[in-house]
């Protein structure tokens, strides 16, 4: 448990979303290929990350709410990846026929 | 105002134990959102996976300067939001309720905006359905029906949370919160993060990807 911020951090943490927003759109006009994906849902994250630890005081919170954090995002997994390992190996186009 | 056993309900031992308990349903109520919300997403990563050049020509069709516009909208509105929860903890009722109410006009804002796109777009016929036309992509089509789908459900949360929080602030002016009592306004706080945290993966699906 750490002590509540400072409103001069969420000020702060406000001007790197907003940053990070600027950064996403510039992103997208680059042509990097597959890694436009890549970049757009890593600076996703980051944003997200900076709401959680500093806006949902995820920062100053007992290890027991990062457990249900934590549980929320790996039933999110099991159904993504579950899903994906079926539609990836095999093909959708021939089965639809 | 209330006295702390008016706040404090029966099956408590006291605040601070109630305080967590509220925050931990409210936590375990924001992981079956993400559910919730998850399976679009996954419709969406497996349909885009079959059809990237589709859905890049559907993507610029969306009103891009309006979707970053939102996007900014909703960012401040989550400063105004933590910056209202700060003013709760230490008991500042006044700022309370001004930033509350800021968080209700910038959330009021973007739905404004997310209608005008609608509109915008229904009477482009990018609607899904008998009146759907964008030349040659039937397969856009399904963009557009994802589109809607996520975009609309997101905009229900963003009415959801504009409600909770008009009835925060009211209960604020009732003067219904103390020093030790303040807790619906952490967890009603933490409900409108998750919903920016939404549109924050909504951003760059929808208007980014045909832009290179």
């Amino acid at each position: 448990m750490k002590t509540p911020a400072p409103t001069r951090v969420y000020w702060i943490i406000w001007a790197s979303l907003l940053g990070l927003l600027g950064l996403t759109f510039g992103a997208a006009r680059l042509n990097l290929g597959q890694f436009n994906s890549v970049v757009a849902l890593t600076i996703s994250v980051a944003k997200t990350v900076l709401i959680l630890l500093f806006f949902m005081h995820l920062r100053e919170s007992k290890r027991i709410t990062w457990v249900y954090v934590a549980a929320g995002l790996f039933w999110l997994g099991l159904l993504v990846a579950l899903t994906l390992s079926d539609y990836w190996t095999r093909n959708l186009a021939a089965v639809s026929k | 105002m209330p006295e702390p056993a008016r706040a404090l309900a029966e099956q408590f031992d006291d605040l601070s134990q109630q305080r967590e308990a509220c925050e931990l349903g409210m936590w375990t109520f924001l992981a079956t959102e993400v559910l919730f919300f998850g399976g679009l997403f996954l419709a969406y990563i497996v349909y885009r996976g079959e059809y990237p050049q589709e859905f890049a020509e559907a993507s610029r069709r969306t009103e891009l300067v309006l979707g970053t516009l939102n996007t900014a909208i909703l960012l401040t509105s989550s400063l105004t939001m933590a910056l209202a929860v700060q003013a709760a903890r230490a008991f500042q009722t006044r700022q309370l309720v001004v930033r509350l109410t800021l968080t209700v006009l910038l959330g009021s804002i973007f739905l404004a905006v997310k209608g005008f796109e609608y509109h915008k777009e229904i009477s482009e016929h990018l609607l899904p359905g008998a009146h759907y036309s964008l030349a040659g992509s039937k397969r856009g089509e399904i963009f557009f029906y994802l589109y809607f789908a996520m975009t609309g459900l997101h905009a229900l949360h963003v009415l959801a949370g504009i409600c909770l929080l008009s009835g925060m602030a009211v209960l604020a002016l009732r003067r219904r919160f103390t020093s030790v009592y303040y807790h619906p306004v952490e967890i009603s706080g933490l409900y409108w993060h998750f919903v920016d945290i939404v549109w924050v993966f909504l951003y760059p699906l929808i208007y980014l990807i045909g832009l290179r």
